[in-house]
């Protein structure tokens, strides 16, 4: 089972969600985190990391003994990563989206591939949590291909937690789709349901069962419980707005270790998440 | 023209909470929404939408089942795996690179132009303002949050504002790599939490890596004081501004709550002085004061 935990808005607690469910599962599980821009699910886990390999995306390289600058792979970029001049040719690798169209209609075999750095792919485990996190390298604008990266390495046989970016674009769809389930994690404010909506739209474009967690959930209007009744979408979970664990989180310890009351909490979330994704599979 | 876009690296730290206070205090100047992902900013502004236009993306292949005589060339060439067996594109898989479409050996592929989202100049009680929607599941959003960018630079130029003030997205990606590019200054905007630190480092290396100046502040200083001055130390010793501590303040839900910024809430606030200082910073500091 893959269960995807996203939001929408940024900083509303899906990391914190998904470490501490991660933890409160006794049976084996795995922590994917695709918030390859940002990721922080190391920092509460300190996995051992056991494995470090840089991925890297391919990109096109001209021999220009070879080119007779005839123009058609500059023709058919359609990202302007290839300019064709008089008597040279420029590249532009970090505009290259590595669609291998340039070296496919090369008629002189004058282009070959090299790799552009994506980051790194860094794996590792904690007790009985397989640990994976991607790493963007800074400067590097796409997010996607590294994301599908660590997602790679889901293994089928057990419970697959992804972290998921905020929101709603292409890396987001990366890190949700094929899951199982997706758990969303806002905020009752009109930030957190504005950026929830948006979040909504893309389960369902994806058609994905989702249940909401909403956090800090004493501080705000209730804005975000009449949408979830509106829409149907299960409140799952509700934290409360406590100093403690704010200052908790602000340490980079986990909330179960720190208040171990709220373990049966997260395990319960969980077990309500497997039984609807269990549901949904039958239908 | 000068501009200040506020960055964070994490969500959730205040940067639009931050972007609408400092609307309040600023004067000539044009508000510009970056985080066209996930855009908050008119939630506070209530913008008055005088112009919509649609944002043309990339193109996406379609195959035409009629010319389509399914030799299997496309799904050899897609490296997107974009194309499924029954010849049928996954539009949120396909690229857009339109390999499939200028090789296919029937002319079977189509590649309209999308149009993934909308971009509107508005008028708001502080101001002109430029924003966007992107469409859900869309790619392309750098190149949307170039052209909110360009347009604002122009509304400015147009009205002889000389600032404008910049709300951006979180990460450091695409959005954040086209939002950054030729600013004047950018403002990271922080939480003394672990994750905070963290992610305030890969996003100051971001903007040294595209050369804008840095200055930083520290929003809910008070949770964790350690490391705020962990973050504080690390900032200094990587040049850049520090120019101070907002405390923590249910003022920042309050007043989203009723649509305003926190000094049309209540200017009394110790967080209003707060931000009061921190902007008094912002315009006087060599990069944005031109000296």
């Amino acid at each position: 089972m893959i269960i995807s935990i996203a939001s929408g808005k940024g900083g509303t607690g899906k990391t914190t969600v998904a470490t501490n469910m991660a933890v409160s599962i006794e049976t084996g599980v795995q922590i994917l985190d695709c918030d390859v821009e940002e990721p922080n699910a190391h920092l509460f886990l300190n996995p051992i990391i056991e494995k470090q390999e840089a991925v890297f995306t391919p990109v096109p390289e001209i021999d220009e003994t070879k080119c007779t600058f005839c123009k058609k792979c500059s023709e058919i970029c359609r990202f302007k990563a290839i300019t064709v001049l008089e008597k040279a040719v420029l590249t532009f690798p970090e505009l290259c989206h590595s669609c291998g169209g340039c070296v496919e209609v090369c008629p002189e075999d004058a282009i070959t591939e090299t790799g552009r750095e994506l980051g790194l792919i860094e794996r590792g485990r904690r007790d009985n949590i397989e640990f994976v996190h991607g790493r963007l390298r800074v400067g590097e604008a796409m997010s996607p291909p590294l994301i599908k990266k660590v997602r790679s390495f889901t293994r089928p046989d057990i419970t697959t937690i992804i972290d998921a970016p905020p929101g709603t674009s292409c890396p987001v769809i990366a890190a949700m789709k094929g899951a199982d389930f997706v758990l969303l994690v806002t905020e009752p404010t009109p930030f957190g349901l504005h950026d929830l909506k948006l979040a909504v739209e893309a389960v369902k474009i994806l058609d994905i069962p989702s249940g909401l967690v909403i956090n800090r959930s004493d501080m705000g209007d209730s804005g975000v419980k009449e949408y979830a009744a509106k829409e149907g979408l299960p409140i799952l979970m509700e934290i409360p707005f406590d100093r403690r664990i704010a200052e908790t989180y602000s340490r980079g310890e986990l909330m179960v270790e720190a208040m171990p009351e709220w373990k049966e909490t997260f395990l319960k979330l969980y077990n309500q998440i497997k039984k609807t994704a269990e549901r949904e599979e039958k239908e | 023209m000068r501009e200040i876009v506020v960055i964070s690296g994490k969500g959730g730290t205040g940067k639009t909470s931050l972007t609408a206070a400092f609307a309040s205090l600023a004067e000539n100047m044009v508000l510009c929404d970056a985080d066209v992902d996930a855009a908050d900013l008119h939630l506070l502004m209530d913008p008055e939408i005088k112009e919509r236009q649609d944002f043309q993306g990339g193109g996406t292949a379609v195959i035409n089942p009629e010319k389509c005589t399914e030799c299997g060339l496309c799904l050899d060439l897609c490296r997107f795996d974009a194309i499924k067996e029954n010849f049928v594109v996954d539009q949120l898989e396909c690229e857009g690179c339109g390999v499939c479409v200028d090789l296919c050996p029937e002319g079977a592929i189509d590649f309209p132009i999308n149009t993934c989202g909308e971009w509107f100049i508005s008028e708001t009680r502080f101001g002109p303002m430029v924003h966007a929607r992107l469409g859900i599941a869309e790619e392309n959003s750098g190149k949307l949050v170039s052209l909110v960018r360009q347009e604002a630079k122009k509304l400015a130029e147009k009205n002889k504002l000389d600032l404008i003030i910049t709300d951006g997205p979180p990460g450091i990606g695409c959005p954040v790599i086209a939002s950054v590019g030729g600013a004047s200054v950018v403002l990271i905007v922080a939480e003394p939490t672990v994750s905070g630190l963290h992610d305030m480092e890969r996003v100051a290396e971001l903007a040294a890596h595209f050369r804008v100046p840095g200055m930083i502040c520290v929003n809910k200083y008070d949770l964790n004081p350690d490391q705020t001055e962990a973050i504080e130390n690390l900032a200094k010793k990587k040049g850049i501004s520090v120019l101070g501590r907002i405390p923590f303040d249910p003022v920042f839900t309050k007043s989203m709550i009723k649509g305003k910024t926190i000094f049309e809430y209540n200017e009394k606030l110790e967080v209003c002085t707060a931000v009061q200082r921190i902007w008094k910073q912002i315009v006087t500091s060599p990069a944005m004061s031109g000296k």
